[in-house]
């Protein structure tokens, strides 16, 4: 693997987004993304958990594949996931009230959500250095919260507007899944 | 004992009709989506984790009295990470070109929602042999919505079923069914049909 961090970056963030293209994190993307001003924490708390754990994910392959226990990594891996959740939990309760109590109740349920683990397994088999890691695990999140954000966008004007009552909840949440991952179609071959 | 096959039976149907993962209460949908290009693919990841269910189940089921409240959750988690680990090695080991199909996507059997779910809703109250029926049944549901969703992608995008073509040469194949957007659409066009099917039934009941 020789892309350059940025590639990495623009080609998760646009081309294979996590949600849109490569079907990672769909249940927050489902839940959550009914108003604006809940999908954005969401998004940036997944975003940071993401960072997290992708760093312990880097740290802890090294000494897997040192010890040769590749068999154990899945297991490691959803273990510090948890964990990582816990941690800045409990570092934004003691540094950040503010912010633990506008992320507080996403915060465990990132634990469940497939595309923090997605990175972790990618950056993986994918063989990424360091600062690759780094520009994926970020590329991700930022791609997870501007799903997230276009969603949540759509779904508030939805409201107002006059649909069927067959198609409302979720196949309408899913219709427009499907609209918006032909839109970033349009990005493939961006990024590399 | 009637009452309890009676109840039994429950169990079993309750995961296939009433509250089919995909279907009902959509959840596990990443795996869903992301599998299901062709039927063979979608039916062995159904398989794959309704194993990892079952046995999940099972454990947790037997376990569930010397648990401490506080740590299941985790342990939880970690069952089933054992399971979804024994699966991705047996499949690497039965089938390489169907390991590179799924892809990452065996071994993110760990987060899928359902999973968690039963085991901490049905398996962590119930007696083992009820949890495991009730997982078969759950896990039976899970691979009928992959495959009623693997079944149509393939057919509308590659013109094939089970890699068997169905139309000859002149079929256009739809390519969209394939990519990304396409599971988003024939998911939402089931959810549609059962809608439909739903609101046939209660009119038919207030017809009565």
């Amino acid at each position: 693997m020789t892309d350059s961090a940025f590639q990495i970056f623009v080609n998760i963030l646009l081309a294979n987004n996590m949600v849109l293209a490569m079907f990672l994190g769909l249940c927050p993307f489902l839940g959550v993304s009914a108003r604006l001003d809940t999908a954005v924490p969401m998004g940036l708390a997944t975003t940071f958990v993401m960072l997290v754990a992708s760093l312990c994910a880097f740290g802890l392959n090294l000494v897997l594949t040192a010890l040769h226990l590749e068999f154990l990594r899945l297991i490691c891996y959803i273990v510090i996931i948890a964990s990582a959740v816990q941690l800045v939990e409990m570092v934004l309760k003691k540094y950040s009230p503010v912010l633990f109590r506008a992320l507080g109740i996403y915060l465990p349920l990132i634990t469940t959500n497939c595309a923090v683990l997605g990175v972790a397994l990618f950056q993986t088999s994918r063989e990424y250095n360091f600062v690759q890691s780094m520009a994926f695990a970020l590329g991700g999140g930022a791609g997870f919260t501007l799903a997230l954000v276009l969603m949540a966008s759509v779904r508030e004007r939805l409201q107002l507007s006059n649909v069927p009552n067959l198609i409302q909840g979720t196949s309408l949440t899913l219709m427009l899944g499907g609209i918006l991952s032909l839109c970033f179609m349009g990005f493939a071959g961006v990024g590399g | 004992m009637s009452a309890q096959g009676v109840n039994t039976w429950d169990q079993f149907i309750e995961g296939i009709w009433k509250q089919n993962p995909v279907f009902v209460m959509v959840l596990g949908m990443c795996p869903t989506l992301a599998v299901t290009v062709s039927a063979m693919n979608a039916l062995a990841m159904g398989v794959a984790t309704m194993f990892v269910l079952v046995c999940s189940c099972l454990l947790v089921s037997l376990m569930r009295s010397i648990v401490p409240k506080e740590v299941r959750i985790a342990t939880y988690i970690v069952i089933i990470a054992t399971f979804v680990t024994v699966v991705d090695y047996a499949i690497q080991a039965v089938s390489l070109a169907l390991y590179d199909a799924l892809g990452a996507f065996i071994q993110l059997i760990v987060v899928n929602c359902m999973i968690l779910g039963r085991a901490e809703a049905h398996a962590s109250k119930n007696p083992p042999w009820i949890a495991v029926i009730n997982a078969v049944g759950m896990g039976i549901g899970f691979a009928i919505g992959l495959l009623s969703l693997g079944v149509v992608r393939e057919i509308l995008g590659s013109g094939t079923l089970f890699g068997v073509s169905l139309f000859g040469e002149g079929f256009q194949p739809w390519v969209v069914m394939v990519l990304p957007p396409g599971g988003f659409f024939v998911l939402g066009g089931w959810l549609l049909v059962f809608a439909l099917w739903e609101k046939r039934k209660q009119a038919k009941e207030a017809a009565k």
